[in-house]
């Protein structure tokens, strides 16, 4: 057996089994070298496994060569192959970038128990996404979710408790209905392997406990994705996380889940369940609207620089949601895309953050007035991500805007009344954007609030800030040159359409 | 060297110039030069091409596939050639009041200024030179992002809000119009492609035209159509060289010229004649010409009545492109260079007077010919040229809209072309009269600018080559109607 048939399982196996290691190394320097090592080993085995799916292959790799329904099964398609990018490209930047910012907010002491939670993380979180099990999701995603209470309490103030404590009961009633409608499937069809599932599904589709049990998985992975009005949650996870921390789980975490609500919806039950898309057109759609109105809307209106852009990131679920919701092929590619392209942005934006965390205990707007007059390359890679999540052209958001807008014109009377709202939320982004420009750029008064020491404002240290500039300088190269996320994004479209009645 | 190349250093000798400007931000006598130099490279570079397109040349580059089914591809054909060639010749002369402005000012973040002003000239090369709706929007959107900060130059409250309502319409309208009428022409035409004759015929039928055309014509919002001209007098609170070659320039003639182009183009002038429902057109941009110059009438601020008086110019521009006629189209274009020459030369004239004597407002410039003659009589060729009073180029440009009227018996056309002639005399004639022949109300005797005389030497410089240029037209103009005229196919 090669090596390179072994990837599926090493891209879970490296993290998870670098972290008891990280623990262990007392030292705050070593054990920041591992984990990154360890993450920069993942992005290249996703990087790998990207190369071997590209084009349409799908992956199927039988843990300890149990060959299914008995064993363990992983499963990788194009989908999964861009998730897995997302996820360690985003893990791999924000560690490299902020070693400095982590060891400040969490504090040197603590840095390698943290470290090996960042990699239970991600371990958790590529586990999900390569896992063809549905059991193995649940396991999987407690491994993630444990493994971030921990990484959002290491925030310095005392709230990142509360809100913790929060996120966890959320997650963890999200976990257990997810649970509760696999153990459901699993009565009726006696199998938890995904594509198993969908063939055996067909016998017992007429049966009330099956609707219930995909009802169950909806709500439960809704609430983890943090869809509207499930995502109250977010926000003050957000806000008092670590700022690295929140960087790494805004592009990747709910994401994942979304991702297994659409698995799950679209070769399974839509397949065999009569009317199951309707679910999509009088409940998820809606909501995705509503989302993304709120959501922008919240973010207009909200004062901490941190809850602008988790309130944002309601809305930008609301688009990736209302793009699967159209149910078709245009429409899921503008959704993948737009996982891909909003990942880059809210990377670059909450990279920048950190920068600005080096400076500032607070992101109050009002403490940051005229901070671009101090800090101007920082604040520059923020309206550059900024632009992005706008959607200007010649950023990745507008790729996926452009996608979005392109798929909603195909369906008619309504198509045009989603158009007109994906434009008129965009002109909400530009508000909320240009806001913290003005502010950060023009606004005065705002540098006495230094938080400690009291001396000047200074630029953020050269490292944080290439890195950051790394990610703006992405999000427009994806802008240009769209090829690959637009390639995967296309081909898993047809073959997740592929499974529909 | 290629034409091919030749379109892409036109984009990319603006852009290394940012970066040439950037590096030598410490060195202002050198950063300056920097300056020059590109300009004077672009303009070299840009008309280096014109010989070209005269014998019937439309080079074409593609630079690679943007979007599914659309690339980033450009094409010099007359109407772009000539909003190139005279942003980009006026660019020196700009260039060079500047230097005399910002430093007769003692303005702040200079480098930022010069920076901003290459880029935002690349962007306008790349408006000029777009081949599809998808690149003029590119190049639209960062001509947009990058005059916002030399419009919020000052960074004063004021000035932010202003500035705020520039960017709010400006990004408002493209992104909430513009790109919702080209997603819904490439979903109609199945390209995006700027083509002779236009890609909607027989796409689009009835009312559907109309609406599209108020996508694009509204969408477009930097040609100031009301009601979304509101940006233009907010952008009065730039430094003045901004406002001359942005605001009178590159930035309000890249919207109509955008509009000329989508009407030439992408509609085709055939069909829309044919198409009742895009007959409003006319009467918009008629009812633009005639209100914005009943506000100009009661400003009291020079340069925010210079900005309304743009904003009706801009509409003689979308109003002869909509009268669709071949002449009136030719009348579109050359319209574009005359009010050009004729509107750089008064804000040069306003701004002048703002470094010589901080005078803004219009009661105080009683007698202020005599002590900045070469100022005023400027700013008296341009204003003539605004009335379109031979011998300056405003006549040219209004004789031939006036003809396509006629040609077309629109009679809404030609009664607004007479009221605005009226109007504009109204406004400006005054102006010339106070300052050449009423007695000087003189300023108190602290004042630093008790006895001002001319601004200094390179602002006069340009604001006479400018007006030189205004009368020159006048007798000299046939090169710019041979290459329009291959815009419609046919002699004028």
């Amino acid at each position: 057996m090669s090596l390179a048939s072994q990837l599926p399982a090493l891209q879970v196996a490296v993290p998870m089994l670098t972290a008891p290691l990280v623990a262990l190394l007392r030292d705050s320097h070593l054990s920041w070298a591992a984990a990154f090592a360890a993450s920069a080993m993942s992005f290249v085995l996703a990087i790998a496994i990207t190369g071997q799916v590209i084009g349409g292959e799908t992956l199927v790799y039988h843990m300890g060569g149990w060959a299914p329904p008995f064993g363990i099964s992983l499963y990788i398609d194009e989908l999964s192959a861009l998730l897995l990018l997302i996820i360690t490209g985003a893990a791999t930047l924000t560690l490299l970038a902020g070693r400095g910012s982590l060891e400040e907010q969490v504090g040197e002491a603590r840095m390698p128990l943290f470290l090996a939670a960042w990699l239970l993380t991600l371990a958790g979180l590529a586990g999900i996404v390569v896992s063809g099990d549905a059991f193995n999701i649940f396991v999987f995603m407690e491994i993630s979710s444990l493994a971030t209470y921990i990484l959002v309490s290491g925030g310095p103030q005392r709230r990142a408790l509360t809100a913790v404590f929060k996120y966890l009961i959320t997650g963890t009633v999200g976990a257990t209905f997810y649970l509760i409608g696999v153990g459901m499937v699993y009565m009726m069809t006696g199998t938890l392997n995904i594509a198993d599932m969908e063939v055996r599904l067909a016998e017992v589709s007429d049966r009330n406990v099956v609707y219930v049990a995909a009802g169950f998985i909806t709500i439960g992975l809704a609430l983890k994705a943090a869809i509207f009005p499930l995502h109250a949650w977010m926000p003050n996870a957000y806000t008092f996380a670590p700022h690295i921390v929140t960087a790494f789980i805004a592009a990747c975490s709910t994401k994942v889940s979304l991702y297994v609500l659409l698995r799950l919806d679209f070769f399974v039950f839509q397949k065999n369940l009569v009317d199951h898309e309707l679910q999509f057109a009088y409940l998820l759609m809606p909501l995705a609207v509503i989302g993304i109105l709120y959501g922008s809307i919240a973010a207009i209106f909200e004062q901490n620089l941190k809850r602008i852009l988790a309130f944002s990131s309601v809305a930008q679920i609301g688009y990736i949601l209302l793009g699967a919701s159209l149910i078709s092929v245009a429409g899921f590619t503008a959704a993948v895309l737009h996982f891909f392209n909003h990942a880059l942005a809210k990377t670059a934006l909450f990279l920048a953050v950190a920068c600005l965390g080096l400076q500032f205990a607070k992101m109050r707007l009002e403490d940051l007035r005229g901070v671009g007059r101090s800090m101007p390359w920082t604040l520059a890679a923020f309206a550059g991500a900024g632009l992005s999540l706008i959607g200007v052209p010649g950023t990745a958001g507008f790729v996926s805007k452009w996608a979005l807008i392109g798929a909603a014109m195909e369906k008619g009377a309504p198509g045009a009344a989603l158009v007109a709202l994906i434009l008129f939320s965009s002109l909400l982004a530009v508000v909320y954007v240009w806001r913290i420009v003005e502010v950060t750029w023009f606004g005065h008064g705002g540098e006495q609030a230094k938080a400690a020491g009291g001396g000047p404002i200074t630029e953020a240290p050269l490292w944080i800030l290439t890195m950051t500039w790394v990610a703006v300088l992405a999000n427009f190269w994806f802008g240009f040159d769209s090829s690959l996320p637009m390639q995967l994004a296309s081909s898993s479209a047809e073959e997740f359409l592929r499974h529909q009645p | 060297m290629t034409a091919e190349t030749t379109i892409l250093l036109s984009l990319l000798i603006p852009a290394l110039g940012a970066v040439g400007i950037a590096v030598s931000s410490r060195w202002p006598n050198v950063r300056e030069s920097v300056t020059l130099v590109t300009a004077g490279l672009l303009m070299i570079n840009v008309w280096s091409l014109i010989p070209g397109i005269m014998d019937g040349g439309r080079p074409f580059v593609s630079l690679f596939e943007f979007l599914p089914g659309v690339a980033i591809a450009f094409r010099v054909e007359p109407l772009g050639m000539l909003f190139a060639a005279l942003a980009s010749g006026l660019w020196i002369v700009n260039s060079i009041y500047s230097i005399g402005y910002m430093r007769g000012n003692k303005e702040k973040h200079q480098t930022r200024f010069y920076i901003c002003f290459a880029i935002a000239l690349s962007a306008a090369m790349g408006i000029a030179f777009a081949d599809n709706l998808l690149t003029l929007f590119l190049f639209y959107e960062i001509l947009t992002l990058s005059t916002y900060p030399l419009v919020s130059h000052k960074g004063d409250q004021p000035t932010v809000r202003s500035a705020r309502t520039y960017i709010g319409i400006l990004l408002g309208t493209s992104i909430g119009l513009l790109l919702p009428a080209i997603l819904w022409t490439l979903s109609a035409a199945g390209t995006l492609t700027f083509t002779e004759g236009g890609i909607l015929a027989g796409k689009l039928s009835g009312p559907e035209v109309g609406l599209l055309l108020g996508l694009f014509a509204f969408g477009v919002g930097k040609a100031a159509l009301m009601p979304v001209h509101k940006w233009l007098p907010a952008a009065m609170v730039a430094p003045t060289p901004v406002s001359a070659l942005l605001h009178a320039v590159a930035v309000v003639k890249a919207g109509v010229f955008s509009i000329t182009k989508i009407i030439v183009y992408i509609f085709g002038i055939d069909f829309l004649d044919a198409e009742p429902s895009a007959a409003w057109l006319p009467l918009v941009a008629a009812f633009t010409v005639v209100a914005a110059s009943i506000v100009a009438l009661r400003q009291t601020n020079l340069k925010r009545l210079l900005a309304y008086s743009t904003i009706s110019q801009l509409s003689y521009i979308v109003l002869a492109a909509a009268v669709l006629k071949p002449l009136s189209e030719i009348g579109a274009a050359i319209h574009m260079v005359t009010h050009a020459f004729g509107k750089i030369t008064l804000f040069f004239a306003a701004g002048a007077i703002y470094v010589a004597s901080k005078k803004t407002e219009l009661h105080q410039l009683h007698g202020i010919a005599h002590r900045m003659p070469w100022t005023m009589a400027a700013f008296t060729i341009g204003a003539l040229s605004m009335i379109g009073v031979p011998p300056t180029a405003g006549f040219v440009s209004k004789w031939y809209i006036l003809g396509g009227a006629l040609e077309a018996q629109n009679y809404v056309a030609i009664f607004t072309l007479v009221a605005s002639t009226a109007l504009n005399a109204a406004y400006f004639l005054p102006i010339i009269y106070r300052a050449w022949v009423a007695p000087e109300r003189p300023l108190p005797e602290s004042s630093p600018y008790r006895n001002h005389g001319e601004a200094p030497w390179p602002m006069v410089v340009a604001l006479t080559t400018t007006a030189a240029l205004t009368l020159i037209f006048f007798i000299y103009n046939q090169p710019v109607l041979d290459l329009e005229a291959q815009l419609v196919g046919r002699n004028p």
